[in-house]
């Protein structure tokens, strides 16, 4: 199997300097943030990498360049054999973009209002050329087929968004998603705005679309139970770099990196519960001046002089990658042990 | 066993409306005892922060207490003049809510706002409250405690908001704190750092905690006790442990279903199929039969009180035809 998604060393930064006329009179420095610094991953075809982090960690960039709605500032995108970077200058763009759709956190603010579920839905098929506009019966047979493969009724595209609950909104953005017979869908936090049960819904959801239609998923979200859930790939990222990349089975097993190892300490879990856990102390850096080498060191119990200098990359290791020198080392315990403690 | 801290007794809350009255708390009791966490949890909409909004005196017009009681220490709080809530508030009952930027006045200092809290409750001179504000600001943890004193609220990252935040809440010694989703706009390290000093902090000024969440896990870790809540309803209320490894109602059994788990791999997630009723359109009988897979005609005409089921109560006709044992058993094979 080859991989559909492949991703070289993704950069992007973004510039928050101050306006030009502060920077004049204030002789404010230009400042540039490092969203994604360095990131690269593979994605199979038909299976699911999920990314993880807390907020600021750079995931949501890391989607909005797949699927082109930020530019890459340095490294590339290779989506079945092709540089996208290239194929969105050209004349493929259109057949690319078709190729690959995302669905976003927020079911409220990523339907129209003022648009009928119909309209929403069909947009796609109308722009990419897949349906033709001049053929109304064509194109709400096209929208029915879609709404009921999602899990609605074919009577509620005649409704607005706001005649629906979360869930069903989210069930409208995966129609629309779909709509084009992607390849590639990126989901950004598709569940994290809904309840648990709606969750459970669109999650199944999720899993049977991809089990009929062999679709290959970046899902990303902060939730590690949801990830574990839906998963075959996990990474972590930390501060705009993946510092562990590994299966799913491997990385909920035998965490490496000690930032994952805390992430999934932090986790409240129903069943879990007795456990004793060791919180992360400190919180995220802030972005604009991340620290020196690592950047989980002035949080992480085993940094020494040589993560506070030098800035891991990620190795293969014990059937991971991880990116981390006490890891590398071998200073740090066993990590089975560590999870029994 | 001691007198409870807070009764609630039938509490109906009210909206009237232009279209008739909605009713979003629905005959909802329940206690809570000196030094006890109650987790209360439910979906969106289920009436959990309006139970926490009633207690502390803060329901928005025109929601309003149409019916039932509640009582703090034996003495009613519920019908309390508007000055004389405010006593209380703070004092005997201390708020923490979601969004610890918009708990605080971004245009007073940290420091002054403590201060102001310490005073207005507790008889002490303003050197006092100033040493009083800088204990309680090492006691939840942050660094530099004299220094941050005078720091506006926006410099502090929300995971130290919210710490300031349960600083305020605990500032005039509260017998009863109200945490509505204190968690829930923080990220998981941190929200692992604020529960853990949530529960020491209580634990050693012996504070009562309602805590309201939708987050299941949150609810495992602190509480003693969890109430489950449905469509401004009690569903079921009981031991931490035992609702969540022996629910006594579908809607609990369903809910735990739905939550992915991280110590065991399923191919499908428990779905509660359709969703939460309007309060418009909340159905007669049991408010969950529309969805409930165990439905029969009882639950259609009938609406069941809270029952006793073993050491849990569940408002669920199953927990009174079948023995206790029976129900989560008969429960379990549906799962």
């Amino acid at each position: 199997m080859s991989a559909l998604v492949q991703v070289h060393d993704l950069a992007r930064t973004f510039d928050v300097s101050a306006p030009w006329l502060n920077r004049v009179i204030e002789r404010k420095p230009r400042q540039w943030v490092h969203a994604v610094d360095g990131v690269s991953f593979a994605i199979e075809r038909g299976q699911t990498l999920a990314l993880v982090g807390e907020s600021g960690c750079g995931k949501s960039t890391v989607a909005r360049m797949l699927v082109g709605l930020y530019a890459p500032t340095r490294g590339q995108v290779i989506f079945d054999g092709v540089d996208t970077r290239q194929a969105y200058a050209g004349r493929d763009a259109q057949a690319l973009r078709r190729r690959m759709q995302m669905i976003f956190q927020d079911p409220y603010a990523s339907l129209n209002p003022r648009w009928k579920v119909c309209d929403i839905v069909a947009e796609p098929l109308v722009e990419h050329g897949l349906v033709s506009a001049s053929d109304p019966g064509a194109l709400a047979e096209r929208v029915a087929q879609l709404l009921q493969s999602v899990g609605l009724a074919a009577a509620d595209s005649e409704k607005f968004p706001h005649q629906f609950s979360g869930g069903q909104r989210q069930r409208i953005s995966i129609a629309r998603a779909l709509a084009t017979q992607p390849d590639f869908l990126v989901c950004d936090e598709p569940t994290s705005a809904l309840d648990v049960s709606v969750q459970a819904q669109v999650l199944n959801l999720m899993k049977d679309l991809q089990r009929s239609r062999g679709l290959t998923y970046l899902f990303i979200s902060h939730n590690l139970a949801v990830v574990r859930h839906v998963s075959d790939q996990v990474g972590v990222m930390y501060l705009g770099r993946l510092v562990e990349l590994a299966d799913k089975a491997h990385l909920f097993a035998s965490p490496h990196h000690p930032y994952t190892r805390m992430l999934l300490d932090a986790i409240p879990d129903v069943r879990m519960s007795g456990r004793s856990r060791m919180p992360i102390q400190g919180e995220v850096p802030n972005p604009l001046a991340p620290p020196s080498g690592c950047a989980f060191h002035p949080r992480c119990p085993h940094a020494n002089a040589r993560c506070r200098a030098e800035r891991p990359v990620l190795k293969a290791m014990q059937g991971a990658q991880v990116a981390c020198h006490a890891v590398e080392e071998g200073r740090l315990a066993a990590p089975l042990a560590a999870l029994a403690t | 066993m001691p007198p409870p801290l807070l009764e609630v007794r039938h509490l109906r809350v009210e909206f009237p409306t232009r279209r008739g009255t909605l009713v979003a708390l629905d005959d909802v009791s329940f206690d809570i005892a000196p030094g006890e966490v109650l987790g209360v949890v439910g979906e969106s909409g289920a009436g959990k922060s309006l139970t926490g909004a009633a207690i502390i005196g803060l329901l928005e017009p025109p929601g309003r207490i149409a019916a039932g009681e509640i009582l703090l220490d034996g003495e009613r709080i519920d019908n309390l003049p508007y000055a004389a809530m405010r006593r209380i508030r703070g004092r005997k009952i201390g708020a923490i809510f979601q969004d610890p930027l918009t708990s605080l006045n971004p245009l007073y200092t940290v420091g002054r706002q403590l201060i102001e809290t310490i005073r207005t409750h507790l008889p002490l001179s303003a050197a006092q409250a100033r040493a009083r504000a800088i204990q309680l600001l090492q006691d939840t943890g942050i660094p530099a405690a004299e220094a941050r004193l005078d720091h506006y609220p926006h410099q502090f990252s929300g995971g130290m908001r919210q710490r300031v935040v349960i600083a305020l809440a605990l500032a005039a010694e509260p017998r009863l704190i109200v945490a509505d989703e204190p968690t829930t706009a923080l990220d998981v390290s941190i929200q692992a750092q604020i529960i853990a000093l949530l529960k020491r902090l209580c634990r050693e000024h012996g504070a009562s905690v309602m805590l309201v969440t939708h987050d299941m896990g949150v609810i495992a870790e602190t509480c003693d006790r969890v109430a489950v809540m449905y469509a401004g309803r009690m569903a079921e209320i009981g031991p931490v442990q035992q609702v969540i490894h022996h629910p006594a109602h579908p809607y609990t059994v369903g809910l735990m279903g739905a939550i992915p788990a991280m110590d065991e791999d399923r191919e499908r997630l428990t779905q509660i199929d359709g969703a939460m009723p309007r309060l418009n359109a909340i159905p007669p009988g049991c408010a969950f039969n529309p969805r409930c897979p165990h439905v029969f005609e009882r639950c259609r005409q009938e609406r069941p009180d809270l029952l006793s089921s073993g050491s849990t109560r569940a408002a669920c006709w199953l927990a009174e035809t079948v023995s206790a044992g029976g129900a989560a058993t008969a429960l379990g094979g549906a799962r």
